[in-house]
Parts: C-alpha cells; structure tokens; sequence
C-alpha cells in the first residue's frame, strides 16, 4: 500500500467542481481573515484570549455558544435560500446547482441548524441564565463546560473546513446507510460529517452532566426543586435527555465510522451487515434530540409569558408534571420516524399510539400558557410577540404530526416534502422563535443594555409572514407527491408553490436582516438604554436580582428563597437589595487555556481522521491523553476574590440601582 | 495531611467532591447506555455469520473464565485499596493498586491474545456483521479497562507525589467507581456473548 | 477512631461478601454452558438470571448503591438509566427481530 504523509489529502481537495461551491469557499476564506485581520488590527488579541477564550465564567462561555449558534444560523440559512431558489427554477432545467452540490447543501443545512445552530443556542442560554435563576455562582464543572463549547468548536469548524477543503456530506443530515457507506460514498463528505457531530456530541453529553448536577446541587438555600423556576426544569429535562440520548448517536455514527473505515459490516449490504439497525439507532438519539431542542424554548416561553403578563405561572405544577412527562416518553416513540421501513402492523401501531399519547402534556402546556395570559396585563415585549406566534403555530404543526403519526397516512406522505414542511412547522416555532425570544428578553442581562424593540418586532413580523409562506406550501405539495430534497423536476403544477416557498425564505431573509439591523442599532444606541437596575421588564425570578451584566459571582451573598417567583417575592417584602452587614472572600475558578487546547486537538484529530492522515490523528490523541493527564494533577482550580473588592463592586452597583430608581 | 502552610481555602469545598461523585455517575450511566446499545447491536447481529465462524467456532470456555476471574478479582483488590485509602495506609493502599494494575493487564493481554488469534485465523471484524459486533463490543469494553490502567497508573503518581490529599483520595475514588462499573459490563458481556456462543 | 475503624471493617467485609457472591454467580453459568446438561432455553435463562443477580450484587456490595443511600440522585439516575436501557434494548430486539421475520424469511 502507498504511504502518503497527507493521506488522501491533495489539491484536488479544492472545490473547482462548480462556480458556486468555489464561491461558498471564498466567502468562508475571506470572512475568516476579515475576523482574524479585524481583532489583529484592533490589537485585541491578548483581550480576547484573557477574557473570553479561557474565561470559565459561565455568563461568558455561554455568551460564546450563542455567538456560534448566530453565526452557524446565517451558514444555515444561506443553504436554504439556496435549496428554496434552485427547486424555484429547476422545472425541466437543471437548475444552478449540479446535484452533487444540491445534496451537499440539504445535508449540511440539517446538520449546521440542529447541531451547530440550535444546540449551541440553547446550552449558550442555559449557562447564562439557569445558574443566576437557582441563585448559583457558576455551574457545578466550569473547566468541563468551556471544555464542551471548544468540541462544539471544533465540530463547527470541521464542518466549515468541507466547504474549502474537500466536500461535506452529501447523505442527508441523517446519514443513512448504505449509501453513507464507503462502497457508494467513498469520498470524504460523510466523515467530515461523522467526526463534525462526534465532537459536538461529546460536548453535549459533557454540557448535560454539567447542568444536571448544577441544578440538582448548586441551588440557593429555599430554592426546593418545586420552587425552581420553569427554564431550570426544562433544562433539566434537556439534560437529561443529552446524557441518555446522545450515546445512541455516539454508537451510530461510530459503527458507520468503523464500517467506512475498518471495512466492518454493521450496516453494509453484504456479509451480513443490517442497514435497519442504522436507523433504529440514530433514531433512538433523534426522537429524544426534538425534545432537547424543544424543551427549553418551552421553559423561555413559560418565563416570558408569565413576566409579560404580569402574573405568576398558571399551573406551575401540572408544567413541572408535563416537562418531566415528555422527557420520559420521548425515548418511547421512536419507530415512527421509520414506520414504512417494514415493521408488522403491531409494532407501528404500539408507536403511533405512543406518539399521540405525547401530544397530551404538550397541549396540557398549551392551555397553561393561554391560562396564563388570561386577565394577565399583556405587555407585547417582542419575546412576547414570539411567544404569541409560536403558541399559534405550534398547535397547526403539532396537528400535522398527529397526522404523521397515524401509520396509513404515514405511507402516504412520508418522504415527502409534507413531512419537511412539519418538522420545520414543529421545530421553528417550537425551538428558534423560543431561542429568539430568549436572547431579546435577556440580552440586557448579558450585556446591561436592551435591545430596541422595533426592530425586533419587525423580524418576528418578517420571520412568521416568511415561515407560512415558506412552507404551507410545501405541506400541499407534498399532498401533490413531490419528494423531499428534489434537486429539478417537470411536473408544471409544483411550481408557482415553490416560487411562493422561495418568496417566503426571503421574507425571513428580512427578518434575519431586522435582527442584525436590531443589533447594530442597540449597541449604537446602548447608552440610551442601560440597564441600571439589572431589572429591566419587572421579573420575577432570580436572574433580575443581579446586575446587568452580573459581577463574576452573580450573587455577593446566596439569596434566600421562599417563594417560586423568588425575585418577585423579594420585591413585594422590599428585602430585594438589602445590604448586608459584611461581604465575604468569593473562590472563583481561574481562567484555563486547555479547554481551547483539547477543542484544537479535537479538530485535528477530526480532520486527521477524515483524511486518513494517520500519524496526526495518532498525535492528536495522544495529546488529548496528555492534557487530560496533566490537568488530571491539578488541585487548586480557583481564586479568591478578596471581600474588599466584592464590598467596592457591591457598592458601585447599589448607586447604580439608587440612580436607576430602584432603591 | 500535607497542606499546612498552603492556602487550603482554594480548594474546592467538601460538598465539591461530592458533586464531581454525582457528576461521574451520571457519566457512567451515559456510558452505560452506550454498551446498552451496543449489546442490542451484537445481539441483533448475533446470526449474521455470513457463511464466517460462528461464536461456536470461536470462543473458549477456559479462556472466558480466566478473563472474568482476573477482571472480578480486580474488583476485590480495588475494594482492599479504597479499604486501605480510608485508613489513610499509603504502602498498602500502592500495594494494592499495583495488584488490580497487573491483574487489569492480564485481562487486557488474554484479549488482545484472543483477538489475535481470531483475526489470523480469518475471524477478523471485516469478516461478518456478527464479528464486526463482537470486536466492537468486547472491543469498546477493553479500550475502557485500557484506559482504566493508565487512570491507575496516574493515581499511584498522584499518591506517591502529592500523598493522601483530599482531592487525590476523591479521584481514587472517582477511579473505583469505574473500574467496578467496568466489571458490571463485562458480566454482561459473558452472560450474552460468550456463554450463549458457546452453548 | 473508633468508628473509623468500625466503617473500614464494615466495608472489607462488604467487598469480601459482594467477591463470595459473585464468584458463586459467575460459577452457576459457567457450569452451566461447560456440562450442557440443560435445554438451550432454560440454559440462557439461568445465564440471564445469574447475570442479572449479579449486577445487583456488583451494585450493592462493591458501587455500594444502598436503597437507604445518603444520595437519592445516584439511585434515581440508576434506576432511570435501567428503564431506558430496558426500553432501548427491549425495543431495539422487538422492532429489529419483527424486520427480520418479515424480510428474510
């Protein structure tokens, strides 16, 4: 066999296979060194490193998530305005996209927005906001948490990498052998795929443990679990969810990677390999995976209702009961993600009737949150708009995939562009617009000053209008059988649809526009709108009681509870900013540059292995072994923060609530 | 304790170490979902020989029993260092981590013996579905006592270098959890591998 | 000291009983699959059994994971990730097996 230093690494890597995918990479080469060319001439290197790449401050890590989650949302995106604007020209044509490269732009539009959109979103909002909301100074692990958002790094840069070097997957976001096997896709498309979501489900598991045993332990003195407020539950169950799901893609994507590379038989077609196993293993993570994304944005939505109602919670409880409910049935329903692949009519029906029997507490939510606007004072804060638009469009998705589940009419439109069409009706409202709600309501507690809400209006207008026109549509064509990831067609009839369905990716293009224009808008204008108190929409859980942005340690003294909307009930006993009598020292965890070391080490061992490079991915192993070692020795993780910069700190917040007007 | 004179209130406080405990459990029991599945792979695969040696051809009752013994004596000796830990005896407790060290690299040697065997006689895990399970499986359970001797290997230093400190005992303790976790999987394995290939 | 002493003795002896147990549990299948005595069915049933038996030894004596433990988190993420493992593996045998009979044979 011929040694090559590089593997399978050579020039024809470079992506001169069409004018577009040569384009996609120099936009990605040049956005790179324009960030590099912009910090370098800013000279904010040091800063950057100091403060923010090895910061374990868990406001900050979480920061960074959402920093990747928005940039990897606008990757996302532009692959699907390119899908929507290919299936709108390509009746009898071919389109402008060769179909090697359609494919490529389906599957990474599907894994960037799950894996490296949404997920890094909401563990970004998790680490932010549930330590202050159970009255935390941090999570339970800050090293592992910077060490899960550098694999989540690493994984989105492998994935970024395939656009210059080499090609990305071209096998659907979930990878379905036998054709992800190396006998019809022998390039490197699919490993860029496997090792991309390999780390970034490390990190997941890794974020899972984390939060789990934050809030299972970290909580303030009072906070008993019936008094945590609905995002800490939800978040909870999410956990949950990461560390029992995420093996089971761990074991798919890792026996596909041995089949691709060791010539195994798991799922090949020969040699007694059984590609159905495939599936049932990626969709035993998947159906728990909807939840993980979903979950949270139902615990945003449970905050921002009630805050913007100006009422406690309706059903508190019966939420708890449904949030822990879903997180349990979710692991029972997987089949129906694969109803037509042969199973007797027994084994579909038990999983379709699982299935619905999921819809219950979802609507047993519903009617909490409309229970909970009822005679409210209904405030319409743009995280309240989503709210509203979510609720409305949720139920129409939710009513689909009740459809869906019903194994006869499952036969008929599975595959379809009927099933796209639900899953984006579940997950856009159902997780993004919860995300988006999230970051408008707490963007001043990360950054102390508030978002303007016109132009946060006008992208939720322009996201819903965007999201019925984009894909109502492609709920009747799916009725009129076109297939999902069609590349061209010549049946005249799906057309006009589809021109519409493009036409709607461009109205939520001008919703992603109004968010960046909302953005930059809000930071010009950011001294208008401080955040003083570190209370800026009259809260009522525990995150409003620290400053805005918080000091390192949130809470100078742990606050004690006694109600479930502790903050509020601080509030009304006029005991929220009492001052104590003396401060004390605070440990805080010190700054560690290993978490960006192993992300690093994890991205070259992922693009070793991707291209056969096997002395640098042997290296990089070995140095992912070593740091753990060497950090493995390693006993005092802390500072101390002496009490008199805590008191100056303490002291500079008290004048800025007495001139904010809260004390 | 060798901390006087350090500033021992940088050390993480008691109920720390008692959530990187919970913290590692949970990991275990993430990792036990992932053998879980792998068991349900191996077992749906169980038939598919594709014409290849099956687990009769293949596996060796004396063979078995002296891996398990070896891993479930580990158990034991582990329990004796932690025993040892406790009483704050040093020689012993080295002593009897060396012990679990060598009887963890006999069971990693008779593996590595037994799947060297199989892949030169064409039993390799590119022959069959069914043996590309089994080496997975068995495989992704000796990588982890692998990775358990090395964990061994780095606590003996840790105890030699830093003595019986509070966070070095709570790593061995982390330590045990593991190695005992591991033993649990590989009666799973011999219940369901080894066994019904031989009967 | 005393009671120190009193917990070091308590846990040696819970090591020694959970090795006793285990190697009894282990011997019962291996006698089992080395005299062949038994129908395959029951065979693997009293494999299962002992393995299972002895999981829960494993967990009693050498995880020391008591019902009465000092943390109730441990025993309910254990007693979670059994369920699931049962419906994972449970599931995954009864769907993949249900394939099986319906395109091989």
């Amino acid at each position: 066999m011929e040694m090559r230093i590089l593997g399978r690494l050579t020039a024809d890597a470079l992506p001169f296979y069409s004018w577009v995918a040569v384009g996609g990479a120099v936009v990605t080469v040049l956005g790179f060194l324009t960030v590099v060319g912009v910090i370098t001439w800013l000279g904010k290197w040091r800063y950057l490193w100091n403060e923010w790449l090895t910061s374990l401050d868990h406001k900050r890590i979480g920061i960074m998530y959402v920093v990747v989650a928005l940039v990897m949302l606008l990757r996302g995106f532009v692959d699907a305005i390119m899908m929507r604007a290919q299936q709108a020209f390509a009746l009898n044509s071919d389109g402008y996209l060769p179909p090697e490269h359609f494919d490529q732009i389906f599957s990474s539009h599907g894994t960037i927005m799950i894996f490296f959109m949404a997920m890094p979103f909401l563990t970004g909002l998790i680490n932010i906001i549930v330590p202050q909301q159970i009255g935390a100074r941090d999570v339970a692990f800050p090293f592992m948490n910077s060490v899960s958002l550098w694999l989540t790094a690493a994984g989105a840069s492998l994935v970024l990498v395939s656009l210059v070097i080499g090609r990305f997957s071209t096998a659907g976001w979930s990878g379905y052998p036998p054709y992800s096997g190396a006998e019809y896709n022998p390039g490197v498309g699919v490993d860029y795929w496997i090792w991309a979501i390999q780390a970034s489900g490390i990190g997941t598991t890794l974020s899972g443990i984390n939060f789990i045993v934050t809030i299972l332990k970290r909580r303030a003195p009072g906070m008993r679990l019936m008094r945590m407020p609905l995002f800490c539950w939800t978040a909870l169950a999410s956990s949950i969810l990461m560390i029992f799901a995420f093996p089971a893609l761990t074991v798919a994507t890792a026996t596909l990677a041995l089949d691709r590379i060791f010539g195994m038989h798991f799922f090949t077609n020969a040699e007694g390999g059984n590609m159905m196993n495939y599936t049932n293993l990626f969709w035993i993570w998947g159906h728990p995976e909807v939840y993980i994304l979903i979950l949270p944005a139902f615990g945003i939505y449970s905050e921002v209702v009630a805050n913007f109602s100006a009422k406690r919670l309706f059903g508190y409880t019966s939420l708890v009961y449904a949030t822990m409910t879903i997180a349990l049935l979710s692991f029972t329903v997987w089949l129906h993600h694969f109803f037509t692949m042969g199973a007797s009519a027994n084994v579909n029906a038990f999983f379709g009737i699982a299935t619905m029997v999921i819809a219950v507490p979802t609507g047993v939510k519903v009617f909490d949150w409309l229970m909970t606007m009822f005679r409210g004072r209904i405030t319409f804060h743009p995280s309240m708009l989503w709210t509203l638009g979510f609720i409305v469009t949720f139920v129409i998705g939710g009513m689909t995939g009740v459809l869906l589940a019903l194994p006869p009419v499952n036969y008929l439109v599975h595959n379809s562009t009927f099933l796209v069409a639900h899953f984006h009706n579940m997950l856009i409202p159902g997780a993004l617009f919860g995300y988006f709600a999230g970051y408008m309501y707490w963007f001043p507690k990360a950054f102390g000053f508030t978002l303007e809400a016109r132009w946060g209006k006008r992208a939720f207008w322009c996201w819903i209008i965007g999201f019925y026109l984009a894909f109502m549509p492609l709920y009747v064509l799916g009725f009129m059988g076109m297939a999902r990831r069609t590349e061209h067609y010549d049946i005249a009839a799906w057309q006009p649809l589809l021109i519409v369905a493009a036409l709607g990716a461009l109205v939520v293009l001008a919703g992603i526009t109004s968010l960046v224009i909302q953005l930059i808008t809000s930071i010009r204008n950011r001294d208008n709108a401080r955040d003083l108190t570190g209370d800026p929409w009259d809260g009522r859980t525990l995150e409003w009681l620290t400053a805005s942005p918080p000091a390192p340690y949130n809470f100078a003294i742990l606050p004690q509870v006694w109600d479930i909307d502790a903050f509020h009930d601080m509030k009304r006993r006029s005991v929220a900013y009492a001052r104590p009598e003396r401060y004390e020292d605070i440990l805080l965890p010190k700054n560690s540059g290993a978490g960006v070391v192993l992300g690093g080490l994890a991205f070259t061992f992922g693009f070793a292995v991707v291209w056969h490079i096997w002395w640098a991915a042997i290296a990089a192993l070995i140095a992912i072994l070593g740091t753990a070692v060497a950090r493995s020795f390693r006993d005092r993780t802390e500072f101390r923060l002496p009490a008199g910069e805590v008191k100056e700190i303490e002291d500079r917040r008290l004048r800025d609530l007495a001139k904010g007007g809260a004390i | 304790m060798s901390l006087a004179g350090e500033d021992t209130a940088l050390l993480p406080e008691a109920d720390a170490y008692e959530q990187r405990a919970f913290g590692f459990w949970l990991y275990l029991m993430s990792d036990a979902i992932i053998f879980a599945l792998l068991f349900a792979t191996y077992l749906v695969m169980a038939g598919n020989t594709a014409g290849g040696p099956a687990g009769s051809d293949l596996f060796s009752l004396p063979h078995t029993l002296g891996e398990t013994l070896l891993l479930l004596t580990s158990s034991l000796t582990f329990g004796l260092a932690s025993v040892a830990m406790d009483a704050g005896r040093r020689p012993q407790l080295l002593a009897w981590l060396a012990v679990t060290f060598v009887l963890g690299l006999g069971f990693v040697a008779m593996e590595i013996r037994e799947f060297h065997g199989m892949i030169i006689q064409g039993a390799g895990p590119d022959r069959s579905g069914f043996l590309s399970a089994f080496f997975t499986l068995v495989g992704t359970h000796g990588l982890h006592v692998s990775a358990g001797l090395v964990f061994i290997l780095v606590m003996i230093t840790q105890v030699i270098a830093k003595e019986l400190s509070q966070p070095v005992s709570s790593r061995l303790l982390r330590l045990g959890l593991f190695w005992h976790f591991l033993d649990i999987v590989w009666i799973g394995i011999f219940s369901a591998v080894y066994l019904p290939g031989i009967l | 000291m005393e009671n120190a002493e009193a917990a070091a003795g308590r846990k040696l002896k819970s090591y020694l009983t959970g090795y006793g147990l285990a190697l009894v549990l282990t011997a019962i299948p291996f006698g089992i699959a080395a005299s062949g005595f038994l129908p395959r069915g029951t065979a693997l049933f009293v494999i299962g059994t002992a393995a299972l038996i002895q999981v829960l030894v494993h967990l009693r004596y050498f995880l020391q994971l008591r019902l009465r433990s000092a943390s109730p988190e441990r025993l309910l993420a254990t007693a979670f990730a059994a369920v699931l493992i049962v419906i994972m593996i449970g599931g995954s045998l009864w769907i993949m097996f249900n394939l099986h009979y319906r395109m091989w044979v």
